[in-house]
Order: C-alpha cells, then sequence, then structure tokens
C-alpha cells in the first residue's frame, strides 16, 4: 500500500512540475525588457506589461496599508485579550472568512465602494485585497504570539510594566519575525488575487494616475489575453505569467527559508 | 506618564475596571482599541450579508424562491433563473471531490505514517506550493495544456470504454464540466491534504502503539488512525467542498460558460461564481445587477455555512490534543 500513496504523492508534485515547466518554457520566449516596462498595444504591435506590474505594486501597497495592521490589531486581541466567548467568535468568523469566495468580495466591495464612488478605482480594489488579506495575517499573529514564552511575559510584568507595554514592547517584537512571514505570505497569497479586481479596480491600458482612478493589474491582464483570440497576447500572458510566479515562488522560498528552523 | 493620565482623567470606578482590571488607564485605551478592532471582523461579516441582501432585494422579490430552481437565464427579456448555475456548481465540484478526495488521502498518509522525515517535510512543501499558484495561472495553464491534453488523450478513452453512460457521451471540445473538474481536483488537492495531514499528527501515538501491539500490519494501524481521525478528515473533505465551489478564475476559463444542464461531463456549463466574474461588468439595467448580485449572497451564505461545518468538525479532532487551531 507504501507505493499506491507513494504513487498520490508523486502525482501531486509531478503535476507542480508540469506546470511550472510549463510556465517556464512559454513564458521566456516573449520575456524581453521592452515587454517589461511598455504599456499594451493593439494586437502585432508588441507591448507590455509595464503599467501592469506597476498597478499590481500600487494595489499590493494599498492592501498592505489596510491589511496588515489591521490584521496584527486582531490576532493580538485575539491571542492577548480574547480568550472569553467573544474571541472564540471572532476567531470563527475569521476562519470561515477565509473560505469566503474571492469573487464575492469583490461584488461586497462593489455594493459599498465603487457604487458610492460611481467608478471603479485602485482604492476599492486595494480595499478588497486587504480584506482577503486581514484574516491570514490575524490568524498567523495569533498562532506567533502564542509561540512567545510566558517567562517573558512574566518578567516583564514582574518589572512593574502594564499589559500594554508588555504587549507592544516585549510580546509584538519577540514575534516579529512570525508575523512577518505571516504577512509575506499574505501579500504572496493577495498578488494572484484576480476574481476581486475584476469590478474594482478593473483594469487599464496606461500607467496609474491617482488612487481613485481604475488601475490595471497583472493577474486582470493574464485573465483578458489568456481569453483572446490572438495568438500574440496568449504568448504575452505566459510570459506576465512567469514574472508573476517568480514574485510567489520567490516569497514561498524565502518564508520556507526563514522559518526553516520553527517548523 | 501613565500615572499622570490616570490621575487627570477620573473615571467611575466600575467602568475603569471593565476598561483595565490592571487599573492602568493606558491599558484601558489599548484593551479598547484592540477591541475595536475585533468588533470591526464582526462587523465586516454582517456587513457583507447586508449590503448582499439590500443590492439584490430587486431580484429577491421579483422572482423569490423561482430565482433557484428557473431554468431560463435571459437578460434581455429580464428573467433570471439560477438552475443551471447551481448544478454546475454541485457538479464541478463533485467532479473534483472524486479525484482530489483519494488523492489527498494518500498523500497525507504517505507523508504522516509512511515516509521519513527528511522526505515528508519538502515533499509537504512541494504540495502545498500547488496552493500557492494563483487561481487564473491555473486557468491559463488549463486552457492551452489541459484542455487539448483531456480532449485528445482521455476524453476519446472515457467514451470508448464508458460511452454506455450517458456521462461520458456528446461531442468532445476538451472545454467542459470535466475540464473544471480536474481543475478543482489540482487546485483543492493541496488544501484538503494539508488539514487531513494535521488531523492525523492530532491522533496520539497511543493510538499507534496499541494497535501494533495487539499484532495489526502497518496498514491496518493506518486504518485504525483513519478512524480516529475520521471527524476531521470529513472536516478536511467539506473545506475543500468550500473551495471548490466558490473558485472562480480557473473554472471560468475551462468550463465553456453555457447555461445548460446536461448529464454528459463533456458538456460545456456555467457556474455561480464564473456568471458573476463574466456578467458583472456588462450587466446592463437594475435587476440585472441585482441578480448578479443575488448570485454573490448565495455563493457566500453557502461557502459560510459549509466552511463553519468544516472548521467545527476539524477543530474536534484538533484541539482536543494539541490545543492550538488548525493553519488557514
Amino acid at each position: 500500500m507504501t507505493s499506491l500513496t507513494a504513487l498520490c504523492t508523486l502525482v501531486a508534485v509531478g503535476t507542480l512540475a508540469i506546470i511550472l515547466s510549463y510556465i517556464a518554457m512559454r513564458g521566456i520566449s516573449s520575456l524581453t525588457f521592452r515587454f517589461l516596462v511598455d504599456t499594451p498595444k493593439p494586437v502585432g504591435e508588441g507591448g507590455g506589461i509595464g503599467n501592469a506590474i506597476v498597478g499590481s505594486a500600487v494595489l499590493l501597497l494599498l492592501s498592505c496599508i489596510v491589511g496588515i495592521p489591521v490584521g496584527i490589531a486582531t490576532g493580538v486581541y485575539l491571542a492577548e485579550i480574547g480568550r472569553d466567548w467573544f474571541g472564540n467568535i471572532v476567531r470563527f468568523l475569521i476562519d470561515t472568512l477565509t473560505g469566503v469566495p474571492s469573487i464575492v468580495t469583490g461584488v461586497f466591495i462593489y455594493a459599498l465602494i465603487v457604487l458610492k464612488m460611481r467608478h471603479f478605482s485602485a482604492l476599492a480594489g486595494g480595499i478588497a485585497l486587504a480584506l482577503i488579506m486581514i484574516p491570514i495575517v490575524a490568524r498567523t499573529t495569533e498562532e506567533m504570539i502564542k509561540l512567545v514564552p510566558h517567562s517573558l511575559r512574566e518578567g516583564a510584568f514582574a518589572l512593574g510594566a502594564p499589559q500594554w507595554r508588555v504587549t507592544l514592547g516585549v510580546v509584538l517584537p519577540a514575534a516579529g519575525s512570525g508575523i512577518a512571514t505571516g504577512a509575506m505570505l499574505a501579500i504572496a497569497r493577495v498578488s494572484g488575487e484576480t476574481a476581486p479586481l475584476l469590478f474594482t479596480a478593473f483594469g487599464s491600458r496606461f500607467f496609474p494616475n491617482g488612487v481613485t482612478e481604475p488601475i490595471a493589474s497583472l493577474t486582470v491582464q493574464i485573465y483578458n489575453y489568456a481569453i483572446s483570440p490572438y495568438d500574440e497576447w496568449h504568448a504575452q500572458a505566459w510570459a506576465a505569467t512567469l514574472v508573476l510566479m517568480s514574485l510567489i515562488l520567490s516569497i514561498n522560498l524565502a518564508v520556507r527559508f526563514l522559518t526553516r528552523k520553527r517548523f | 506618564m501613565e500615572e499622570v493620565l490616570a490621575h487627570r482623567t477620573p473615571l467611575p470606578e466600575k467602568l475603569r475596571r471593565v476598561l483595565s482590571p490592571t487599573g492602568n488607564v493606558g491599558d484601558g485605551v489599548f484593551r479598547l482599541l484592540m477591541f475595536a478592532v475585533a468588533l470591526l471582523m464582526l462587523l465586516i461579516v454582517v456587513a457583507m450579508i447586508l449590503a448582499l441582501a439590500s443590492h439584490s432585494m430587486l431580484s429577491l422579490r421579483g422572482f423569490g424562491f423561482q430565482f433557484l430552481v428557473g431554468r431560463e437565464w435571459d437578460p434581455v427579456k429580464e428573467k433570471f433563473g439560477a438552475l443551471a448555475f447551481v448544478f454546475g456548481t454541485i457538479v464541478s465540484s463533485l467532479i473534483a471531490l472524486i479525484i482530489s478526495v483519494p488523492l489527498s488521502l494518500g498523500i497525507a498518509i504517505f507523508l504522516v505514517e509512511q515516509a521519513p522525515r527528511f522526505l515528508s517535510r519538502p515533499i509537504g512543501f512541494l504540495v502545498e506550493l500547488l496552493a500557492a499558484i494563483p487561481s487564473v495561472v491555473y486557468g491559463l495553464w488549463g486552457i492551452f495544456v489541459l484542455a487539448p491534453f483531456l480532449r485528445e488523450h482521455v476524453d476519446p478513452f472515457l467514451e470508448r470504454w464508458f460511452g454506455w453512460l450517458p456521462l461520458f457521451r456528446g461531442p468532445i471540445t476538451g472545454i467542459g464540466l470535466l475540464t473544471g473538474g480536474v481543475i478543482l481536483a489540482i487546485m483543492v488537492t493541496p488544501i484538503i491534504s494539508a488539514v487531513v495531514r494535521d488531523v492525523l499528527e492530532a491522533v496520539p501515538d497511543t493510538q499507534r502503539e496499541a494497535a501494533l501491539a495487539l499484532g495489526a500490519t502497518k496498514w491496518e494501524t493506518t486504518l485504525v488512525v483513519l478512524a480516529n481521525g475520521a471527524p476531521g478528515i470529513a472536516g478536511a473533505i467539506i473545506l475543500g467542498l468550500g473551495r471548490a465551489i466558490g473558485e472562480t478564475m480557473a473554472v471560468t476559463m475551462v468550463i465553456g460558460n453555457r447555461a445548460e444542464i446536461s448529464l454528459s461531463v463533456f458538456h460545456p456549463s456555467y457556474t455561480l461564481a464564473s456568471v458573476i466574474a463574466n456578467e458583472f461588468t456588462e450587466a446592463t439595467g437594475d435587476l440585472y445587477l441585482s441578480a448578479l448580485i443575488e448570485l454573490g449572497l448565495i455563493l457566500f451564505l453557502v461557502t459560510f455555512v459549509v466552511n463553519a461545518i468544516a472548521r467545527l468538525l476539524v477543530w474536534r479532532v484538533t484541539r482536543q490534543t494539541v490545543g492550538a487551531g488548525m493553519a488557514a
């Protein structure tokens, strides 16, 4: 039976290898410097993903500004304060929020922000991504704070520090590297999101022009090119995928490398 | 500094004790702030339900229950029934589970019970890496690699040997329910196997030792461990189901996007999430948009309930022994 279970594992790892090698092979052929800095052009004239790269960076930055502080604060609440029934409810809601389809998050932000502003915007896209980020950051923060030894807290309390100083000055720095890796994983996760951006950030053919305007992103660009009927755009979709996957894989490998000792 | 603040702001004794049991004003402010953020999480969930419900009111009022059982989806005539999408969502998710459940169980058993530690860590990481690939990338790969492969090799084989079943009959295009199901299977396998791994690791070693001591073979011991973790494994599968139901981009790109109900798995279909992704920005008219938002509301409620059940099942197994929650 061992060979059967080993076969299952081989199928999964093999699929990963096949997918990654296709991305590398097909992506590398259209990857040029011009492609990385140009804006999209009509079929037959080349064009690139410069604006999409900048757009994705802006969206990620916006989502980090909102998502990481809120996520960390929620995690601190869950680990240090909310050990009662209310904390359990919040923990449960956060766990179920991670399972809410990202497209529903997009519809929610559309109803909440886009309808009010009357147009698509980078801001709406960033907030949609932040909503996906918060539960991930919150739960890793909680787990990491729980790993901080109690003696550290007791030592600080014994010196007469109030709880807020113990938490902010002693516990959080001790859990800092773990929280940082959690945040990095959250960034990797949302950088691949497409569905919540379709009708919040929408997309654009130009370099970003302020956060209240629609904005391009790598993922939406890949989607639009992939479902287009043109071979040239298909090739560009593979090249853009290679760029996106390099970012995501390097974050995942870095996190793996950094947390090697702990896990 | 704290002492000075404490003197300047005399709070009623009772309120002070609620805010800060330690009697420090800084603590009171800190606890209040953290509590406010946690409350925000609760509000977000409530706001989601309210926003989705209020914006789909037109459609909720107009069609009522008919929305779920109506087969016609015609924006021009303003008739909206979601049955075909519900069908496509359920069938594609089921195909995904049929493929990925045995696969995930095999992976988890291999990594926890059989593989040596130096192997199980890096391989576990590689399997988890499948979950790091974005949905749109799966879609791209699905269109240009998986769909042609299924069309040339797998679908003709299935039709030849199992064509007597209505499931495997009909024109083969490579784009349809089966391709959507296979892509979903690849996407939920790392999720299910990761949770099953957590569950198996939470089963106490005394169970394995007891089985071995009674003369059980290694495989029989594994069965004992599986039986111990059964609720958690069920939870893992339901978690995968929730993920498959809500998956959007990859499915949209390979399932064909046609609102038809057919027994054949080669036939194009449409899922709840794909309709929203495809038609949302093109929706003209309030009723059309409202009907699409109602699809979002259905998707939200279904995945919320499915996830809640799954989490409770998984917690039942992992909480007893390791105390900490499972990684999301």
